[in-house]
């Protein structure tokens, strides 16, 4: 290596300054880029680069299921991407209050592929399509929301009627406190 | 003791051969063999002109400073941004009570300064990501002693974006060899460790292998929620679930917060009783709450010599050095394999193709990006675009949500996107890779 090494101080001198900037795009931004490009989303979601278009990495999903029973309503869902995206998944959580098994009143989301079963091959496509899903079929096997998991499992109609209801909007007790809704559907 | 007597042993490597000195790697990373020639002047480019750079001035680093002083290299820089904690004396050795709150670079550079006459070693106290390339490129080698695979990952796509490119006769682009920086990363994590050498653009780099890294282990948070198994989950619950409930408006406080430890550490025992769980205890705690992997002084000690000798071996090429990783399982036994990584195809770090695009300074973004779809070097179909240091930000284009809004950059011209030299990074469905094209205005 010598050699080569004396030969590159010799090249040192002779480079001229580059017009580098301080900002070097990590290997996460770029991946960002290709998995924002790249997105096919569906009807009924939307995104929001509320940081503006130069902040790739944190930004808001608008889900609005057509379907299910929540049908009509619009589920923000933050996102917060970090550097060492993708081998960490990226930080979701819901800014609706929302009455979800697997949603809990602080916004906290059981989805195992933002935790257990990410993978770095996962893009920010499949986390959307997996919260699309959860909007669409709530499931009372994982529960973060104790009291709406068993209410699924032991008396779905009354379970799809408390939803209903909270989806046009007020106050409802769960557990201890006392939650408000914001009206997003009127029927 | 003076500098001759010092590094007598040492120069002995270097003015001989020896059997063994020419059955080196070399052929199998660099293109031409390159010949060890023993010589006198090999100690003194050691101690005046190779430069090398220690990031970190952690456990791993401490070692490596003192190993890389001893062995005769003799300017040295340590980047570090920490500063010294009371729970780093038992292994950090260049470090005392007194020093508890300094920063770790600077004392680290004192310390081996005194120590070792004639070394001058010069501490940097700031992130790794201050400094820019002009600061990483002077480097000869670049020794890793990290505790972060994000760390790693910014300064192994920071020495891959170094390597320049020569034509050969026949047009086809060799990385040129002048300004490989090579680059040996360490790692430790209780008993274990590995030890890896990385030519950047040459070699499989860290980036190639980001895959083979184990999923970080976490627990399903409707486990932590519901049907906790033992104390860690009993932590993770208040830590993760219980403090946005009690304090649903007040920001999320730090995980090295005295006082938030000692909150979580009290919630967590009351559910871990209330579970008939055991083995909460504050300094289980503190260790789930911050991830802390036990550090053990003798792995470190091992893995730094072994990152020690190949810098040494690779600066003087005195010997065959590692190709290209060696990992430590003190853990199970004593077994210690070494194998060869290869490289990753399609590495956003370091098989990304460079383009060097002349742009007159008129031209608008929208006529470049055809120019770039028509450039069958290129091979683009649907374009995305970000500039490094981009003059009204870094998005310049970008298809999928973000188009319309940044739609109206596409009629600008060049100069009111970029600087003259400016790295554009191109994104695009056709490639697995991004390409990194250099702008060139042409007047």
């Amino acid at each position: 290596m010598i050699k080569l090494f004396s030969l590159k101080q010799q090249k040192a001198e002779e480079e001229k300054a580059a017009a580098e900037g301080k900002t070097k795009a990590s290997a996460g931004q770029i991946r960002m880029q290709k998995d924002l490009s790249e997105l096919t989303l569906g009807k009924g979601v939307e995104l929001e680069f509320h940081m503006g278009a130069d902040n790739l990495m944190e930004f808001k999903v608008h889900v609005m299921p057509d379907d299910g029973m929540y049908k009509g309503g619009r589920f923000t869902f933050d996102f917060k991407v970090s550097p060492s995206y993708p081998h960490e998944p990226p930080k979701v959580l819901c800014e609706t209050t929302v009455y979800h098994p697997n949603i809990d009143m602080e916004g906290h989301v059981c989805l195992n592929i933002l935790r257990e079963d990410w993978k770095p091959v996962l893009t920010i496509n499949s986390v959307i399509y997996g919260l699309t899903f959860l909007m669409l079929e709530p499931n009372a096997d994982d529960p973060l929301n104790k009291e709406a998991a068993t209410m699924l499992e032991q008396n779905r109609k009354q379970f799809e009627q408390i939803v209903r209801r909270t989806l046009r909007g007020g106050q409802m007790k769960v557990g201890a406190q006392t939650y408000s809704f914001a009206s997003l559907v009127r029927d | 003791m003076d500098e001759g007597q010092r590094f007598q042993d040492v120069n002995r490597l270097l003015v001989r051969t020896g059997p063994l000195a020419n059955n080196g790697n070399y052929g199998s990373i660099f293109p031409e063999h390159v010949p060890f020639e023993p010589s006198a002047d090999i100690l003194p480019f050691l101690r005046t002109a190779a430069q090398i750079l220690v990031v970190g001035a952690g456990g791993l680093g401490c070692e490596l400073l003192k190993d890389l002083a001893l062995l005769g290299f003799g300017q040295i820089e340590v980047i570090d941004m920490d500063t010294i904690d009371v729970s780093n004396l038992n292994r950090q050795f260049l470090f005392r009570s007194k020093d508890v709150g300094r920063s770790k670079s600077q004392v680290a550079a004192e310390f081996v300064m005194r120590r070792v006459q004639g070394v001058k070693v010069t501490a940097h106290f700031c992130k790794i990501q201050d400094m820019d390339a002009s600061f990483y490129r002077k480097f000869q080698i670049i020794v890793l002693g990290l505790d972060s695979i994000e760390a790693r990952r910014w300064i192994n796509s920071m020495v891959c974006s170094l390597v320049t490119y020569e034509a050969g006769p026949d047009g086809a682009l060799t990385p040129d060899l002048s300004s490989v920086i090579p680059m040996i990363d360490g790692g430790t994590e209780g008993l274990k460790g590995h030890a890896r050498v990385i030519f950047p653009r040459v070699s499989a780099c860290f980036e190639c292998t980001l895959d083979l890294f184990p999923p970080q282990v976490a627990v399903p948070l409707c486990t932590i929620a519901e049907t906790p198994r033992n104390a860690a989950h009993c932590v993770l619950y208040a830590h993760l679930i219980q403090r946005d409930r009690d304090f649903p408006d007040s920001p999320r406080p730090d995980n090295d917060d005295p006082e938030y430890q000692q909150w979580v550490y009290l919630k967590a025992a009351e559910r871990a009783a209330a579970f008939g769980i055991s083995g909460v205890t504050l300094t289980q705690t503190q260790g789930v709450m911050k991830n802390i992997i036990p550090a053990i002084a003798s792995t470190n000690a091992i893995i730094s010599a072994m990152c020690a000798a190949e810098a040494f071996k690779i600066v003087t090429n005195c010997s065959a050095y590692l190709n290209n990783n060696a990992m430590y399982m003190g853990g199970e036994g004593l077994y210690t394999p070494t194998f060869c990584y290869e490289r990753n195809p399609t590495c956003v770090a370091c098989s990304t193709a460079r383009v060097e695009l002349a742009v007159s300074p008129g031209e608008t973004l929208h006529a470049l990006i055809e120019r770039m779809v028509d450039d069958a070097r290129l091979r683009f179909k649907a374009p995305s675009i970000r500039a490094e240091g981009g003059l009204r930000g870094d998005t310049l284009y970008m298809r999928g949500p973000l188009e319309a809004a940044t739609r109206a950059n596409l009629e600008l011209p060049m100069r009111e996107l970029v600087r003259d030299g400016a790295s554009l990074i191109v994104t695009d469905p056709a490639l697995p890779v991004n390409t990194t094209v250099i702008v060139r205005f042409s007047s």
